[in-house]
């Protein structure tokens, strides 16, 4: 079914699309429908730059294993350099 | 539709600009027979993914099946792209509003009623959120003569679900709908559940209103979507057949 569940946050970096590199402006997140992957539903991650035109766009869509895996992963990796001091906010 | 062989055969598609809700300017794909009719007609509701190739190819079967088949952009707003882009744009920003929708449906609805070839009879059709959207616009956009629900989720809404673009559950407009209703679901869909169909077929009766439902087993969410994992031949094939005797029988 259409979730609808998504939300949209701003985001600052660069994400590399067909035509290359491009600035972020935001991401995307959302559990519902998928354009690829072989599942009903699963976790869809989308860069984008809105004003940039809806091109400007770098997707992945991960089942939900993944998903949460990656979401530890980025923790863990933050986490670890935090403790070594890299992280200045 | 049976076709002979001899038979003279021909189509016109083509994409075009109508006025939507508050008259505002959308596209809309639209392909009908050539010849001087009358034929029925068909709006053609697109589903989340966006208004892509398998609404086009929908779109011109309908036309191939002898009705006046017109496809608004509900996402025209959002700009241009490829489909999906714009989908997931839309997407992102709460979908597109409810009232929104209805009036560029009622938009297409004018449209085709408005053709000289067409009979004035005019269904209205739609998959997942498409679904959704022909439900809302049957109830309360008036003049369909007949709505095909496939698989439309989010008919039924629970209170944490409404949203300021989506703020009253469709299946609370039943008490409006005018017309008779076709439903094609699939057993394991995951939205609408066996159990969501089942409130809405309630309300249906509650409100003593004409509908038709076929639940298919072994089947889920899209299963008419040739090109997706979900698609399921048969269940599919069969679905099509209840869809060509529906629309014979209450649109002509």
């Amino acid at each position: 079914m259409c979730t609808m569940i998504a939300t949209q946050i701003k985001v600052a970096g660069s994400g590399k699309a067909g035509n290359g590199w491009f600035t972020l402006g935001e991401a995307n997140v959302s559990y519902d429908h998928l354009f690829e992957a072989p599942f009903e539903h699963a976790l869809s991650l989308d860069f984008v730059n809105e004003a940039l035109g809806p091109s400007a766009r770098v997707s992945v869509e991960l089942d939900v294993a993944s998903a949460r895996q990656l979401v530890d992963t980025i923790n863990a990796i933050l986490a670890k350099a935090d403790r070594g001091g890299y992280i200045v906010e | 539709m049976q076709y002979a062989t001899n038979q003279y055969e021909g189509m016109i598609a083509e994409t075009i600009v109508i006025p939507g809700h508050n008259g505002d300017p959308i596209g809309a794909y639209v392909a009908r027979p050539l010849g001087p009719g009358p034929l029925p007609a068909i709006v053609v509701i697109h589903h989340l993914p966006g208004w892509d190739e398998w609404y086009r190819e929908v779109t011109r079967k309908f036309a191939h099946h002898g009705y006046i088949a017109i496809s608004p952009n509900l996402y025209h707003r959002a700009g241009h792209g490829i489909p999906e882009d714009i989908a997931v744009q839309v997407r992102a920003t709460g979908g597109v509003p409810d009232g929104q929708v209805v009036g560029d449906v009622a938009g297409a609805l004018a449209y085709a009623v408005a053709q000289p070839t067409c009979t004035g009879k005019v269904a209205v059709f739609g998959t997942c959120s498409g679904a959704r959207h022909a439900y809302l616009a049957a109830c309360r956009a008036p003049g369909f003569a007949a709505i095909i629900n496939c698989w439309g989720g989010r008919v039924t809404m629970e209170p944490q679900e409404l949203s300021p673009n989506q703020p009253v559950a469709p299946i609370d407009y039943s008490n409006d709908l005018a017309c008779p209703v076709l439903g094609i679901f699939g057993e394991e869909d995951s939205g609408p559940t066996v159990a969501q169909v089942a409130l809405l077929e309630q309300a249906l009766i509650a409100h003593g209103k004409t509908y038709e439902f076929h639940m298919y087993p072994a089947a889920g969410h899209g299963f008419f979507y040739y090109d997706c994992p979900a698609y399921r031949q048969a269940q599919a094939m069969e679905g099509w057949k209840k869809i060509w005797a529906f629309l014979a029988q209450y649109v002509g």
